[in-house]
């Protein structure tokens, strides 16, 4: 039932993240980091691709579904998005994008229930569709079962019913993927979910655009997470963030959201007992970016020195 | 006496999806406070069926609805209401105010007016103006905002003592004097607390436990609470309109 990734051979620089089949159960301890490099889709002028690409339902020669692999494109256009997790706390960061200095941000994480948030990635549109659908869903758990709904459970639907979109004929697939924060009695989890189907769970992950820059950062430091405070895991989660920046962008309280699972940091005011998952924005989140260490200074274009600077001056 | 009921004439048995389950609320509004309140018995004809069956909610920091009628069809209804303020949570990332959650109570009522729910139910709380209101429905959905009410099995004997006692019905002031327009915390709650004793004894279905809710505006000092014995807090946060409930016994014959 679950959509399984498949093999590409003619390309041998390509390889595609859910290659992987190590895929956590609840109870696993087998979670593996995210070490693997972002796929490239091959080039887009090879003449395979095109005759098979328009149909869902049709496999290429090369055994693959070009419409979900386009799908996947348009996660990795949405602006990137990065989580992580530690024993006690589960954290998402997301860098807003906004179409001009007078537009707003557009929203990138959604309350799904009190132990449950997410952020997302690609058309927003489907983001809404499917988080409304996740929000039924653990409502109805609640009401029929008396008890949170599983978060395992609750990805485990959603790619369930994303592989349905990958096969069925007329249907698209959805174009969003999420990062998925939730605890439950075992503590807080990670999980990504992808259009294609696929869900698995994380110790931290990105996704978006220059996310690979951002797994780079996460794949360095990601021992240390386990045994974090939430002050420190939201400080590595902000300079994996910062990776996925432009030259000269940099994260502001208007860019820049955070959503927390888990016990009240210190710079928390209000929160409920059960740590519920919050969404910080704007003011509040100040104290979390005085917290990031300055940015090494870019090697080209740099300002020339000031008058009386003793170092060489470099050429204009 | 041979039992008679056969000469009656022909019978037709119907299933009957309604029960009368007992019990009685109350809730009464303050000028910076609303009490609610209801006993703890569930009763079917002469049976008891439990005499813990809580009948009044904590919907939010600022809103206690109370429900009475019959028990399942109450229950059910506080879980769907429940899930309505859930989706608004989610759609505007704040409480619902307490007027909306009345509208939003009459329109969920009368969508079922073909099968009602058989309840009456006693919202009470905090409105967006910080003073204490008490909103009562039919089981159809027409509804009202008032001072004072009393709904269910013993409302004919709570209702008259709380439009003398609150309303000053019947009574004239003192020569001089005038009958104060709101009553202090303490005040109503010596009156709720002897409506339900007084119910109770004269009241089959009455009984077993008394659960009283007060909600305090947002800012309004804890004088009038603080020191009564069993309080617990249930709202979510200090800031903010506040949620406490006391217990109480009751007689249990």
């Amino acid at each position: 039932m679950r959509y399984q990734s498949h093999d590409v051979d003619e390309f041998a620089h390509v390889r595609i993240a859910s290659y992987w089949p190590r895929r956590v159960s609840a109870v696993g301890t087998r979670v593996q980091p995210s070490v693997l490099s972002t796929p490239s889709p091959p080039p887009l002028f090879s003449m395979f691709r095109n005759t098979y690409d328009s149909d869902n339902t049709v496999f290429s020669p090369q055994g693959r579904l070009h419409q979900v692999e386009y799908a996947l494109e348009a996660v990795k256009q949405g602006s990137a998005a990065v989580g992580l997790r530690s024993k006690t706390h589960a954290v998402l960061l997301a860098l807003k994008r906004s179409t001009g200095e007078l537009a707003s941000y557009q929203q990138k994480m959604i309350r799904i229930d009190d132990h449950v948030g997410i952020a997302i990635a690609g058309l927003t549109s489907d983001a809404r569709v499917l988080s409304n659908f996740m929000r039924q869903q653990a409502m109805s758990s609640r009401m029929t079962f008396n008890r949170p709904v599983p978060v395992n459970r609750l990805v485990s639907t959603i790619a369930d019913k994303a592989q349905v979109n990958t096969q069925e004929y007329g249907r698209r697939p959805y174009g969003v993927g999420f990062l998925v924060i939730g605890q439950d009695h075992t503590g807080p989890h990670l999980y990504e979910f992808s259009p294609s189907g696929t869900s698995f769970e994380y110790y931290a992950i990105s996704i978006g655009a220059r996310s690979q820059s951002a797994k780079t950062y996460l794949e360095k430091h990601y021992e240390s997470f386990a045994d974090s405070n939430l002050e420190d895991l939201i400080r590595h989660g902000l300079h994996a963030l910062r990776e996925t920046l432009q030259q000269d962008k940099e994260l502001t309280i208007n860019n820049t959201s955070i959503g927390i699972i888990g016990p009240k940091g210190p710079h928390e005011k209000v929160v409920s007992e059960e740590g519920s998952f919050r969404i910080l924005e704007g003011e509040p989140i100040d104290v979390y970016l005085k917290t990031m260490e300055a940015k090494a200074a870019p090697e080209a274009a740099a300002p020339p020195p000031a008058v009386g600077d003793e170092d060489v001056q470099m050429a204009e | 006496m041979p039992d008679m009921s056969v000469l009656a004439g022909p019978q037709q048995h119907q299933f009957n999806p309604y029960a009368e389950n007992g019990g009685t609320i109350l809730a009464i509004a303050g000028a910076d406070f609303t009490v609610v309140a209801g006993d703890t018995r569930q009763s079917e004809g002469y049976s008891i069926q439990t005499r813990y069956a809580p009948k009044v909610f904590r919907l939010t920091d600022r809103a206690v609805l109370a429900v009475n009628g019959f028990a399942a069809d109450g229950n059910m209804f506080v879980k769907k209401v429940k899930q309505r303020l859930e989706w608004y949570r989610h759609a505007h990332a704040k409480d619902m105010p307490l007027r909306a959650i009345a509208r939003l109570i009459q329109t969920m009522l009368y969508a079922q007016r073909f099968f009602p729910y058989y309840v009456y139910n006693i919202l009470g709380g905090i409105e967006e103006d910080g003073s204490g209101a008490v909103y009562s429905f039919d089981p159809v959905g027409s509804y009202e905002r008032e001072a004072c009410r009393a709904a269910g099995a013993a409302q004919s004997l709570v209702q008259p003592f709380l439009d003398n006692q609150i309303y000053f019905k019947n009574q004239t002031a003192a020569p001089g004097q005038s009958h104060p327009t709101h009553l202090p915390l303490s005040d109503v709650l010596s009156i709720v607390i002897d409506s339900f004793t007084s119910a109770t004894e004269r009241h089959i279905e009455v009984g077993d436990g008394l659960e009283i809710y007060i909600v305090l505006a947002k800012g309004r000092s804890l004088q009038g609470v603080e020191g009564l014995r069993g309080l617990r807090e249930m709202s979510s946060r200090e800031d903010g309109e506040r949620v406490f409930v006391l217990q109480r016994e009751l007689k249990k014959d």
